[in-house]
C-alpha cells in the first residue's frame, strides 16, 4: 500500500532549543487508520500539530501525496486536502452547526458546498436536526460530531485528529470510533493521537508509541495490542483491560 | 426644557455614533484591541469626502443640486463612496505600517499607546493640510419640518438617520449572511480553528480594516452635514463610540447599535436636564455601569 503522508526525522516544538518532537518517523497508508500512543508529554500532539502547521519544524520533512508540505500553513493544508481536528476548542460555539459546516465548506466551489453539507448531515444524522443550534449549547459527543463533520466537509484525503475520546462518556467514545471506521470506509485515511489506547487500537490498522518525541514502538495495531510489555510500560491501564494477555498479573490478583 | 425634541436628537446623535461603534466592536473583536485612532478614520473620512466632493463641484456643474428636500446633491453621495474606499485603504495602510507590527494584542499597552499615537499623527497631519478652522459640505439652510408630538426635524436629519440605519442593517446581513461575514466571525471566535477552517486570516483582517473604515467615513460625513468638519471631530466622539460599543457588547453590531442609542438619548436628557457641561459625563457613567453590573455588554457572548 503506496503512502499518503510520510513524516521524515522530525524535530518539532515551541522552542527551537528545546524540541519536543525530536526526529519522529511516520508511515501512512492509504485508507488506514494509524493511532499514535505513548505516556502524557511524549510529543503525541505536537508532533501531528507539527505535520498540521500549527507547530513550527525545525528540522526533518513532511511529504503529503508525495509533495513537501513542511511548514505549509494550516489554512493552506487544507485546500491541499489535509484535514485537522484539534481535541479543544474544535468547533465555533457562538456560530450554529450549520454556519459551522458552512463556513469551512468556503473553500469548495460553490456548487459542491450545499451538497456536501447535506452528506454530513446524512453522515451525522444527529445533527441534521439541529443545525440551527449554536453549537456551544451542545453536548461533548455531539460538538465532537460538528468538529469531524466541519473537517470532512471539504472531502480531505487525510483527517488527522488530536485524542477525539477525550472527555467523552464510554458509549460516546465507541460511537466516535465507529464513525471513524465508516470514515476509513468512505476511502479518507486517518491519523490520530488517543490516551484512551484499548479502544484505538481496536479500531486502528497501525498504531506507533512515541516516547520522548521519538518512535519507540509501530507495527500492525493488533501486534502492539496483544503486546503485553508495551501496554505494561506505555499504555497505562491497557494491559488491566486485558489480563489474558498477562497470566502473572491475573495470579497477582487473585492472590490479593 | 424637557420636550420630546430631547428623543429625535438623541436618535439623531445616537445613529451617527452607532457607524462608529460598529467599527469599534468590529476591530475590537477579530483584531483584538482597542483602537483608539478609530476617531481619526472618522475625520480622514469627513475630510476625504469634503475633498471629492468640492472637486466634482468644480468639475461637473450640478452635483451640488440638492436631492429633494436634503441639502445633499448626487456629489456628495458620490464622494462619500470614493472616501469610504479611502478610508479602508488609509485603515489598512495604517495596519500594516503599525499595528500588525507591534504583534496586535488586546493586552498589549504597547499597541494602545501605538493607537494613541497614530490618532494624534493623524489629526495633526489632517490639522496641517486643512487647517484647523472648521469646514462645511455646504452652508444651506435647512427648514425643520414638525413631525408630531411637537418635535421637529430637518430633511437631511432623516435622511442621514436612514442612511445609518441602512449601513448597520447591511454590516448585519453581511455579517450573518456572507461567506465573508463568517469568517469575520470565526476569527473574532477563535482564530486557530479559523485557519484550520481554511480562513486566510490576513485576508479577513484586512476586510475588517475597510469595513471599519467605511462605516467610520459614513459617521464623518454625518456628523459633518449635521454640525462641521475639523481636525478633532472624530476625537471627541472616541469616548461615545466605545462606551455604545462596550455597552451593546462587544462584537455585535446590532448591539453597538442600540448602545449608541442609549448613549445618545441618555446624552440628549443630560444636556436637557442636567446641563450641557455633563454631555460627556454620561458616556463615561453608561461604560462604568456596564463593566459593573454586565461586562459583556447587551448582546455580547464574551466579556
Amino acid at each position: 500500500m503506496s503512502a499518503i503522508l510520510e513524516v521524515d526525522a522530525l524535530v518539532a516544538g515551541y522552542e527551537p532549543d528545546m524540541p519536543i518532537v525530536n526526529g519522529a518517523r511516520l508511515t501512512v497508508g492509504h485508507g488506514e487508520i494509524t493511532v499514535i500512543l505513548g505516556p502524557n508529554g511524549a510529543g503525541k500532539s505536537t508532533l501531528i500539530k507539527a505535520i498540521a502547521g500549527l507547530v513550527p519544524v525545525f528540522s526533518g520533512t513532511v511529504r503529503f501525496e508525495g509533495r513537501d508540505i513542511t511548514s505549509t500553513p494550516a489554512h493552506q493544508l487544507v485546500r491541499e486536502g489535509l484535514a485537522f481536528v484539534p481535541q479543544t476548542d474544535n468547533v465555533f460555539v457562538a456560530m450554529s452547526i450549520d454556519d459551522n459546516l458552512r463556513l469551512a465548506a468556503g473553500i469548495l466551489p460553490k456548487r459542491e458546498r450545499a451538497r456536501r453539507i447535506a452528506e454530513m448531515y446524512e453522515f451525522f444524522p444527529d445533527l441534521a436536526g439541529r443545525r440551527g443550534l449554536a453549537a456551544g449549547r451542545l453536548s461533548g459527543g455531539q460538538r465532537q460530531m460538528v468538529a469531524i463533520a466541519r473537517a470532512l466537509v471539504v472531502s480531505p484525503r487525510l483527517i488527522i485528529l488530536d485524542e477525539p475520546s477525550a472527555g467523552l462518556s464510554p458509549k460516546m467514545v465507541e460511537h466516535v470510533f465507529e464513525r471513524l471506521t465508516d470514515v476509513r470506509a468512505s476511502g479518507v485515511t486517518v491519523v490520530l493521537v488517543e490516551q484512551n489506547a484499548k479502544a484505538a487500537l481496536s479500531v486502528a490498522d497501525r498504531a506507533l508509541v512515541l516516547v520522548e518525541g521519538r518512535n519507540r514502538h509501530e507495527g500492525p495495531a493488533a501486534t502492539l495490542a496483544a503486546d503485553a510489555e508495551i501496554a505494561e510500560l506505555y499504555l497505562g491501564g491497557l494491559a488491566a483491560h486485558a489480563p489474558e494477555t498477562r497470566p502473572a498479573r491475573r495470579l497477582a490478583e487473585v492472590g490479593r | 426644557m424637557m420636550t420630546a425634541q430631547v428623543l429625535a436628537d438623541g436618535v439623531l446623535d445616537g445613529a451617527m455614533i452607532g457607524l462608529g461603534a460598529a467599527g469599534v466592536t468590529l476591530t475590537y473583536s477579530i483584531l483584538r484591541f482597542s483602537n483608539f485612532a478609530h476617531g481619526e478614520m472618522l475625520t480622514a473620512g469627513a475630510y476625504a469626502a469634503l475633498t471629492v466632493s468640492g472637486a466634482l463641484g468644480s468639475l461637473l456643474a450640478g452635483s451640488a443640486e440638492p436631492i429633494g428636500d436634503t441639502s445633499i446633491g448626487w456629489g456628495l453621495i458620490a464622494a462619500t463612496c470614493l472616501a469610504m474606499g479611502f478610508t479602508a485603504l488609509l485603515a489598512i495602510v495604517l495596519d500594516w505600517l503599525v499595528f500588525a507590527r507591534l504583534g496586535r494584542k488586546a493586552t498589549s499597552i504597547t499597541v494602545v499607546m501605538a493607537s494613541f499615537g497614530a490618532s494624534m499623527a493623524l489629526r495633526a497631519l489632517v490639522e496641517f493640510a486643512f487647517t484647523s478652522s472648521p469646514a462645511y459640505f455646504n452652508r444651506d439652510m435647512q427648514i425643520a419640518v414638525p413631525i408630531g408630538l411637537g418635535m421637529r426635524v430637518t430633511p437631511d436629519q432623516v435622511a442621514l438617520t436612514v442612511f445609518s440605519l441602512f449601513l448597520i442593517i447591511l454590516t448585519h446581513l453581511v455579517l450573518t449572511r456572507t461567506q465573508v461575514g463568517r469568517s469575520m466571525r470565526a476569527v473574532s471566535e477563535n482564530p486557530a480553528l479559523a485557519r484550520l477552517a481554511g480562513v486566510d486570516v490576513a485576508k479577513v483582517v484586512r476586510i475588517t480594516w475597510a469595513l471599519g473604515g467605511a462605516l467610520a467615513t459614513g459617521a464623518g460625513v454625518m456628523l459633518g452635514l449635521l454640525v462641521q468638519i475639523r481636525p478633532g471631530m472624530g476625537f471627541d466622539l472616541l469616548l461615545p463610540m466605545f462606551a455604545a460599543a462596550i455597552v451593546g457588547g462587544i462584537g455585535s453590531v446590532p448591539g453597538a447599535f442600540c448602545g449608541a442609542m442609549i448613549v445618545g438619548l441618555g446624552e440628549a436628557l443630560t444636556v436637557a436636564i442636567v446641563g450641557p457641561e455633563w454631555r460627556a459625563a454620561l458616556a463615561f457613567c453608561a461604560l462604568i455601569a456596564v463593566l459593573l453590573i454586565k461586562p459583556s455588554g447587551l448582546f455580547g457572548a464574551r466579556a
